[in-house]
């Protein structure tokens, strides 16, 4: 059973990130990544994480992947591109070889890190225990940090807004 | 396997016991079927109760002619819907024009499962009943992390509308799906933070458990959490179904239909039994999270529905959840659109600041009462919320006065 989730799951991500980098038309690429996210998302619920698959599907295929339809929407560059023409030429090969660097550093380390994994790692049925144990982590031991992104954010976010205002000539 | 099972479907004594598994499995797929035929009728009643009631406040009549009291006047509407013929635009993106209202219908049936549609939850009982010699739960599944399915789907259900809009291939329904999305994007922050006020106060995301904290009037989320957050959940909730005040996604004068003006027959009947589905659902929501759901009203220590045995929990959450039906059709009876300018300023200046400041208060609130015994500590703690809350208030209205006049001084942007 723990077998036939994992193979339908896995099939879901692959299939959707195939389509996110095969469609021709932007949308379907976007909605083919909110396959991806979900089958991501049933896997943290096989693996008993079912705070992590909530906030999965909440975060990235409700709030993320909306925003990319709503930009790809709004530009109206929603119309399908072709593909043979090549606007920087190395990045094809290049892309190739970072690909193959990912996936090899990857594997090496699964490889390497499978003898320390330890087997069966104990997770409370009560998913309550989990979530706890992440907001205990969160906003006490670490709470610097995750404040400190949080302001990163909101820098880049105020540093967007004031970078692609056009100054009016003449008002200042 | 077994840590998967267990955790998913939680503590419904149903399912831990020795019993027939084909038993077990029967009793199971008949909720399915009762969720899906109680969600199916419920929707037609819903049409229906609220064409009576507009009309009533308006002087009309209303359907009066198919069965009594025109009750079954959605079900003719349904049928004719159905012979229809099924346009498919030339311009569409045909496979998610198809796929679209499903996208929209079927969030809006899966979130029936979460809410607690009835059980006996007084002096700390788990809410369990026994009916027909069967002890169990009244509700699908009661998963850990129960509210946060509900959030995740009514975020899914965007995006039935927002590719509908687009995949029709024409312009006012993306006008119309665009607008649809902002909305959503803006008030879903608000709904959240208000959520979080509930969280807060329960300590547990599982909507059971919700239910089973709110014994006695007082425990109510509604006086519980200080009245605030019920109101902003409300008002966020009635943007996210895009129910008038807050109907700019189909807004007739401005954008023909909205983001369904290409669909008809059976494609445009799901959509529209998507949208009344979900007002009931999100009114049997708001009454779980702040209402108490099925808990009892008493009177002098005595629950009023009491005559109904093991039915009463599930008498409560139908009269609560009608009391809130009548609130959303009163409100689309008397309410005037908003313009969109005024729906962004209302979500992001006002109900996004105020939800965020309660909920810091509340947070406060709740650590002293944590931390410390007696009235003292926490009316200090209140005190100083309150004053912290005040000078923020201000700070906030100062940046606002300050854009304001940049902009002024700008000119038009656009």
């Amino acid at each position: 059973m723990d077998f036939v989730v994992f193979i339908l799951a896995s099939a879901m991500v692959i299939a959707g990130a195939l389509g996110v980098v095969l469609r021709p038309n932007p949308v379907h690429a976007a909605l083919s990544l909110v396959l991806t996210l979900f089958g991501v998302a049933v896997h943290f619920v096989a693996l008993g994480a079912h705070f992590l698959a909530a906030v999965q599907v909440i975060v990235y295929a409700g709030a993320i992947v909306v925003l990319f339809l709503f930009v790809i929407m709004l530009l109206g560059v929603d119309k399908a591109e072709d593909l043979s023409i090549e606007p920087f030429p190395i990045q094809r090969p290049l892309a190739a070889v970072v690909g193959a660097g990912v996936s090899g550093l990857l594997v090496a380390a699964i490889v390497g890190a499978k003898d320390t994994i330890p087997e069966g790692t104990p997770l409370g049925a009560d998913g309550d225990q989990n979530i706890r144990a992440l907001a205990r982590n969160l906003f006490s031991d670490h709470v610097f940090a995750f404040e400190f992104t949080s302001v990163l954010l909101i820098v880049a976010v105020a540093g967007t807004v004031l970078l692609t205002r056009k100054e009016k000539k003449g008002s200042a | 396997m077994n840590l998967m099972v267990a955790s998913l479907l939680a503590v419904d004594p149903l399912l831990d016991t020795d019993k027939w598994w084909w038993k077990v499995l029967a009793i199971v797929a008949a909720k399915v079927l009762a969720i899906f035929v109680i969600g199916l009728i419920g929707t037609m009643l819903m049409v229906w109760f609220e064409r009576k009631i507009v009309s009533g406040m308006q002087n009309r009549i209303g359907p009066n002619k198919a069965g009594p009291f025109g009750i079954l006047q959605t079900l003719a509407d349904g049928m004719k819907l159905f012979f229809k013929e099924d346009l498919l635009p030339d311009k569409a993106d045909k496979w998610v024009f198809r796929v679209a209202p499903f996208l929209a219908f079927v969030p809006a049936f899966l979130l029936w499962s979460v809410i607690p549609l009835g059980g006996d939850f007084t002096d700390g009982k788990d809410g369990t009943v026994t009916w027909f010699g069967e002890t169990t739960r009244v509700q699908l599944i009661d998963p850990p992390v129960g509210i946060l399915i509900v959030l995740a789907l009514s975020s899914i259900g965007v995006y039935g509308i927002m590719l509908a809009g687009w995949a029709s291939g024409s312009k006012y329904p993306l006008l119309g799906s665009v607008r649809a999305t902002a909305q959503m994007i803006s008030y879903e922050a608000a709904l959240g933070l208000s959520l979080g006020a509930v969280l807060l106060m329960s300590g547990t995301l599982s909507t059971s458990g919700i239910v089973g904290g709110q014994d006695g009037i007082g425990n109510w989320n509604i006086v519980a959490t200080g009245f605030i957050p019920f109101v902003i959940f409300m008002i966020a909730m009635t943007a996210e179904l895009s129910r008038p005040p807050f109907d700019l996604v189909e807004a007739e004068q401005e954008l023909v239909g909205g983001f369904n003006t290409e669909y008809s027959s059976i494609r445009f009947g799901l959509f529209f039994l998507a949208e009344f589905m979900n007002v009931i659902t999100m009114s049997a929501i708001i009454v779980t999270l702040f209402l108490g759901g099925p808990q009892p009203l008493t009177l002098g220590g005595v629950d009023m529905l009491g005559f109904a045995g093991p039915f009463g929990g599930t008498l409560w959450v139908i009269l609560k959840t009608l009391a809130f039906l009548y609130t959303y059709v009163w409100f689309r009876a008397t309410l005037p659109r908003l313009r969109y300018d005024q729906l962004m300023d209302f979500g992001w200046k006002l109900l996004i600041p105020a939800a965020l400041g309660w909920f810091l208060v509340l947070a406060a609130l709740q650590m002293t009462r944590d931390k410390y015994d007696g009235l003292g500590p926490v009316l200090l703690a209140a005190a100083l919320g309150v004053a912290v809350l005040f000078v923020a208030y201000l700070l906030f209205n100062a940046a606002l006065v300050v854009s304001k006049r940049n902009r002024e001084r700008e000119g038009v942007a656009y």
